[in-house]
């Protein structure tokens, strides 16, 4: 059993554009579905709001620990933080890393989240149960949709 | 429940590291073993191994910490019985996680392929009003 995930796609694309959807706040907030209040600077932690259908009361944080232009962007963060009463600030957080390589046909873009043997069962599971709640409003939303315009 | 009482407890008993738990050969296989009867007794568990019933006693009690085991009375004695939610659980937790990797890289990736606004997988005239309004409602 390993407490990461690891995920890689190519992208047809100038490693300057691909930078730019990686660091930059705004085009980032459009593909992770997220409004952030300012830039990425590592250091200080990086707030904002999710904008994804159904997790739009959750807070986004994260701590960007390394920005190493067209090569390497990472951050920590809580992943799945759905209790808005809840501080996370005492658990170990995980590491996003999204890694640039260059390929024959473009770019390929590595993304790794580690650390997750050490995030606690309870939030598991509420990850979970907010997951189900997630799906059931999406459809919700997508019903509302079809029926509003035929 | 105060936000601190609970993430007190978080950080004390949360934290159960259940790939630990299950990172040593005796408790693999006093889990395999588990699997194969009902309930077991420390009798039967001990059964077959070099160790003392205090010694297993102490590593089913390890096991029963992080969730995989629960332990059931019975008359006078102890019974042992397999739990694989917490394992289920991490399996889900991280198909869970990949899912919302597969969906979030997608969308980057039409993002950098294709930067006119009407191939984004979430339109800009929507972005725009989600954006808007989670503005408004955060800072009223």
């Amino acid at each position: 059993m390993e407490g990461r995930i690891e995920k890689r796609v190519g992208l047809q694309a100038p490693v300057a554009r691909v930078w730019r959807a990686l660091t930059d706040y705004r085009e980032f907030g459009q593909w992770f579905r997220v409004k952030l209040d300012g830039p990425f600077v590592p250091g200080p932690v990086s707030r904002g709001h999710i904008t994804y259908p159904g997790y739009e009361h959750l807070k986004w944080e994260a701590v960007v620990e390394k920005m190493e232009p067209e090569r390497l962007f990472c951050f920590t963060w809580h992943p799945d933080a759905v209790e808005l009463q809840k501080d996370y600030s005492t658990e170990t957080p995980t590491l996003v890393e999204f890694g640039l390589e260059k390929t024959s046909t473009g770019r390929l873009l590595r993304v790794t989240e580690s650390g997750f043997d050490k995030i606690p069962r309870e939030r598991r599971v509420d990850a979970l149960r907010m997951n189900d709640r997630g799906w059931v409003e999406q459809m919700k939303n997508s019903e509302a949709h079809v029926s509003e315009t035929p | 429940m105060s936000p601190k009482h609970h993430s007190n407890i978080v950080a004390t008993r949360g934290r159960s590291p259940l790939f630990a738990a299950l990172g040593d050969e005796t408790r693999l296989s006093l889990v395999a073993k588990l699997c194969a009867v009902q309930h077991g007794s420390i009798t039967q568990l001990t059964e077959g191994s070099n160790l003392s019933r205090q010694a297993i006693t102490k590593h089913l009690r390890v096991l029963e910490r992080v969730g995989i085991v629960r332990c059931v009375r019975k008359g006078r004695e102890s019974r042992f019985q397999f739990n694989p939610e917490p394992i289920e659980g991490i399996r889900e937790y991280l198909d869970f996680v990949s899912q919302q990797w597969d969906q979030a890289l997608s969308r980057s990736k039409s993002f950098v392929e294709d930067d006119r606004p009407r191939s984004l997988n979430c339109k800009a005239a929507d972005t725009q009003s989600l954006s808007a309004r989670v503005t408004s409602e955060r800072r009223p």
